[in-house]
């Protein structure tokens, strides 16, 4: 499969899912391990992505959305942002009702 | 002129900014020494009114394309309007201390 579709698969088949370097449980970046404390405070499984496992997304993810750094952050298909930004929605409690939503929304 | 002097010409020139600070972070990161990868960009300006974060970010990482194909490895942006900045009162958020994953040499 191209990469850009195994991308799109990871994104449209998960409500929420972070692209990020390393894991939740063991992140390789602070700001990958910033946005994933985020997310895991949300209380909602969520699902990830470790980019420096896998070259090629590595490489691609990038010109999916057209957005140059990592961690990214998808709901319901859609960019969020990266830490920076999903910081933001977190502390003003936006996060928390996107993450809900898109969890809810699921099941 | 260095990264961070090119940085700051950019951004001075399209968004005008009533308050622009780039500080070069890469010393809190695995690279060598004098590095200029890893920036903390924080902007004010009357152009993101009305925008979203994430088209502020991408106004941002659109001026600095050539930046971040190149030396820039890590961009860690805050972007407010002067009425957002007045309400935080110019408290911005720390960067997160480095855990090894920056593959910059």
């Amino acid at each position: 499969m191209d990469v850009l579709d195994r991308i799109k698969e990871q994104v449209e088949s998960n409500p929420v899912v972070l692209f990020m370097k390393g894991t939740p449980q063991m992140p390789q970046c602070g700001f990958s391990s910033r946005t994933s404390e985020a997310l895991k405070s949300c209380g909602h499984e969520f699902a990830y992505v470790n980019v420096l496992s896998d070259p090629e997304i590595f490489e691609n993810l990038p010109r999916y959305a057209d957005w140059p750094t990592f961690p990214q952050l998808y709901i319901n298909s859609e960019l969020v942002g990266g830490c920076d930004i999903t910081m933001e929605l977190h502390e003003k409690g936006e996060l928390q009702t996107m993450v809900s939503a898109a969890v809810g929304n699921k099941s | 002129m260095t990264i961070q002097a090119d940085i700051e010409q950019k951004i001075q020139y399209a968004l005008q900014p009533t308050f622009l600070e780039v500080a070069n972070e890469s010393h809190m990161h695995n690279v060598p020494p004098d590095s200029e990868s890893h920036f903390k960009v924080t902007v004010v300006s009357a152009e993101f009114d009305g925008k979203i974060l994430v088209a502020r970010h991408r106004t941002l990482n659109a001026l600095l394309k050539d930046e971040l194909a190149g030396p820039v490895h890590a961009l860690s942006l805050h972007t407010m309007t002067p009425a957002e900045w007045q309400e935080k009162n110019g408290e911005i958020r720390k960067s997160p201390p480095c855990l090894g994953g920056s593959k910059a040499s």
